[in-house]
């Protein structure tokens, strides 16, 4: 009598079994079933779709880029990491530092480092100017940033008599008056002005590199900015020192040596040579 | 009537006898012409510090003539390009005419703060001459009050002339004064309030410290160095030990005309070097530290260098503040101890160390002879420890130079500077205490045993000993020991000193005598004896 039964009942729920004897287990493992299956078509579409949606997003390398990645990978890499995402303990990521900030440090000579310390010191550079245009082009693709304007005499229309209140106001606390430099904190220091080009007084002050703050377009103006520069390069480097010898700039410290070795010293002779004259 | 000759070499005799018919100035003037100063280089470093001042005095007038001590603000149309059209002081504007648009202003301008400079730093190394020396005891422990005295109103003066400029460097030295006056407990707003008429800047502060500056502290300094040079005059100048010398007596060259000379022609050399200096190496450069504005203060910011022990002082100070709670509390700022308890210390230990030193010596007796610094260990060893102290705080008022310059980290100089501020002292009173007493030994060495001769010989039983050559002919001794007692003066200790106090070969750069010539017979000596030097008596006795 099972038989007529189960034929009455259909194909479906033949092949299902009895409605007694389906589990609840049986239920869980149906429900798990659909579930992965679902997760799997969603997993699958988006990694036949995702792909194509960031390639849009990120344009291939421009070619001095490209020539700037393979610069870095080499001699950046070490501690930068890879795409410049920079490395725990050893260096900073550069991504958003921009273009200002690669050309000051690799064209003053501070990148590559010599050594981990408290700060970088300037170097003869170890890339041309073109190398430092790839690499500061890689790392503007990157991740964008402050950039530098271009040409050369970035000092161009500047008033050197602003410049020189703007100076006293935002720079002569660490770069002293004469732009020689000064100390900071733990052997930390604000480097002399005097071997600094305009483009890299500029992309320092807008890439803030270091200890330096960054002087950005909305502290100091890009015509402020050619001022200050202005104030540097022409008041600064080329001052006639109309008072003879400036014993440095540093300051009343070596004018007070200088009275010692110089005046005392002379002085000290003289009385010895008049004094033995008896 | 018969015209008479005018004798032309009578002259000055007539004129001299019509003065001392009228004045009756023969007498005290013969005596002041034959007074007799000792001679000794080291004598003539106060000179250097009265020749600067004397400098000072010139070119601070010139100064005057051209220098507007006001704050009257103007705007700046001189000939100093990259600070026209700036606002500044008056003050300030008239300085840097001085330095670009007065003719030979800036020469000026730099020789007065040379001078200033050569002043404080001849008056510290004349002090140091007179300390390690013994100079100060009785009689003369006046002089040495107002000695130390000089130092501090020449410090004022400094201080006040620094400040007149107006330019970046004087406004953030003035600003740090003004908080150390503020500093003082209870006094110190009504102190700063008063000098300055106000808050800090005001208005007022250049002119008070304009006429502090070429009035009332010159005026003191010259009070105070005319009672100086009195008193020498007076207790007459100590003298080294030596042939002839004696506590009672003076043995050097007369006023006039060697002694004048010799100070007269002194007078040009500092006065040339001064020139030299104002017009070969810039000191302070005002146009670059701009006018003074309250939010401008340059890196390398220091005082000059005989202030720069206060800032040195104040960089080394750890931030104790102490908070009183009284009322609504009240707080001493740890600035206090380093800019006004300390110089307060010093200025006590400096001026009372002659009496200091005679009550632990109990020593009353008048001393009119030097000692050699190394026949007093304890003296010299406690001026090295003052030394000590006071080098470093001056090397760490000037740490962030030295730090830069360096590159040493500026912590690093901060507490080298803390630590050697309490270890160099000490350390500086043992080496030298040292030294001394090797020193002393030496020479007791020499004076019994004599002269090292640099010949070796060699005994019959192997041993090797050095010949020495006796100072003084043996009396009995078959060693050739002598019994020389030391006198307090230079014992000669190489062979071609023998015989003579001075060097064998006379002359400073170049000799200016040849070597004698071997003699060509015993009969023919080719050297004549020196002629005996008589003692020479000024007409008045000591005591």
């Amino acid at each position: 009598m099972t038989s007529d039964n189960d034929r009455r009942r259909g194909l479906l729920a033949r092949l299902r079994g009895r409605p007694a004897a389906r589990s609840r287990g049986r239920r869980r493992l149906g429900a798990a079933v659909r579930l992965f299956a679902a997760l799997m078509l969603a997993g699958g579409a988006y990694t036949v779709f995702a792909p194509g949606a960031q390639a849009q997003d990120n344009p291939p390398l421009t070619g001095a880029a490209a020539e700037g990645k393979a610069l870095f990978d080499v001699s950046c890499v070490t501690c930068h990491g890879r795409n410049a995402q920079g490395v725990e303990g050893r260096g900073p990521s550069l991504i958003g530092v921009g273009a200002a900030s690669v050309e000051f440090q690799v064209s003053s000579g501070r990148m590559p480092l010599a050594r981990q310390e408290a700060q970088a010191h300037r170097k003869p550079p170890l890339f041309t100017d073109e190398q430092t245009r790839q690499l500061a082009q890689y790392i503007q693709e990157l991740g964008g940033g402050p950039v530098v304007p271009e040409g050369d005499e970035l000092r161009e229309g500047g008033n050197v008599a602003a410049g020189g209140e703007l100076f006293r106001i935002n720079c002569s606390q660490c770069h002293a008056f004469g732009g020689g430099g000064g100390a900071l904190s733990s052997g930390k220091f604000a480097p002399s002005l005097r071997p600094a080009t305009d483009r890299q007084i500029y992309a320092a002050m807008l890439s803030g590199p270091q200890n330096m703050p960054v002087f950005g377009d909305n502290q100091l103006r890009p015509e402020q900015k050619a001022d200050i520069i202005a104030y540097i390069q022409e008041t600064l480097k080329h001052d006639q020192d109309p008072g003879g010898f400036n014993l440095g700039r540093y300051g009343p410290s070596t004018e007070g040596l200088a009275i010692f070795l110089v005046g005392i010293v002379a002085l000290v002779f003289a009385s010895l040579w008049i004094a033995g004259k008896s | 009537m018969k015209r008479r000759k005018f004798d032309l070499a009578a002259t000055p005799g007539k004129a001299a006898v019509g003065v001392d018919d009228r004045f009756a100035v023969a007498t005290p003037l013969r005596k002041l012409l034959n007074k007799v100063f000792p001679d000794h280089w080291s004598f003539l470093l106060g000179e250097i510090a009265l020749f600067s001042f004397v400098v000072l005095l010139l070119t601070g007038v010139f100064l005057t003539f051209f220098f507007e001590p006001a704050m009257t603000e103007v705007v700046y149309d001189g000939s100093y390009a990259p600070l026209q059209g700036t606002p500044m002081s008056a003050a300030y504007a008239s300085s840097l005419d001085i330095s670009f648009d007065v003719r030979g202003g800036l020469v000026m301008r730099q020789m007065h703060h040379w001078a200033a400079l050569l002043f404080m730093a001849a008056i510290v190394v004349h002090m140091l001459r007179v300390f390690f020396t013994g100079a100060f005891r009785k009689p003369r422990e006046t002089n040495w009050i107002i000695g130390s005295l000089l130092f501090w109103v020449g410090f004022l003066a400094g201080f006040t002339g620094y400040s007149l400029p107006d330019d970046g460097l004087s406004g953030t030295g003035l600003r740090i004064a003004s908080a150390i006056m503020l500093s003082i407990p209870v006094i110190g707003s009504w102190v700063t309030s008063s000098i300055f008429g106000g808050e800090f800047p005001g208005t007022i502060i250049i002119s008070r410290f304009f006429i502090a500056h070429v009035l009332l502290i010159p005026g003191l300094l010259v009070a105070l160095i005319s009672v100086h040079l009195g008193l020498v005059f007076k207790q007459k100048h100590t003298q080294w030990p030596g042939p002839g010398r004696t506590n009672n007596n003076v043995v050097g060259e007369r006023m006039f005309p060697r002694y004048a000379l010799k100070q007269g022609g002194f007078f040009m050399v500092v006065f040339g070097v001064i020139a030299l200096m104002g017009g070969l190496f810039q000191i302070n450069p005002i146009w670059l530290f701009g006018p003074y504005e309250a939010w401008v203060v340059s890196a390398a910011s220091q005082p000059d260098w005989y202030v720069m022990f206060l800032d040195g002082s104040t960089r080394l100070m750890p931030a104790w503040e102490i908070n009183i709670p009284i009322g609504d509390g009240y707080v001493i700022p740890p600035l206090f101890w380093p800019t006004v308890v300390l110089p307060g210390i010093l200025v006590g230990l400096s001026t009372m160390y002659p009496f200091l030193e005679a009550r632990h010596l109990k020593d009353r007796k008048s001393h009119n002879l030097l000692q050699r610094p190394r026949d007093v260990p304890a003296r010299t060893a406690v001026g090295a420890m003052a030394v000590a102290f006071y080098v470093v705080l001056t090397l760490s008022g000037g740490n962030d130079v030295i730090a830069d310059k360096f590159q040493i980290s500026l912590n690093a100089m901060t507490w080298a500077g803390r630590i050697g501020l309490l270890v160099a002292p000490p350390l500086a009173y043992y080496i030298t205490y040292r030294l001394c007493l090797g020193l002393q030994q030496h020479d007791r060495e020499v004076l019994a045993h004599g002269v090292e001769t640099g010949i070796i010989r060699r005994l019959p039983d192997g041993r090797f000993v050095e010949v020495h050559q006796p100072l003084s002919a043996s009396n009995g001794h078959a060693d050739g020991h002598g019994e020389l007692g030391y006198v307090g003066w230079v014992v000669p200790k190489k062979m071609n000193r023998l015989g003579a106090l001075g060097p064998a070969i006379r002359g400073f750069f170049y000799p200016i005598e040849k070597p004698v010539e071997a003699p060509v017979s015993p009969g023919h000596p080719p050297v004549e004896a020196r002629p005996e030097r008589e003692a020479i008596g000024s007409g008045e006795s000591r005591r």
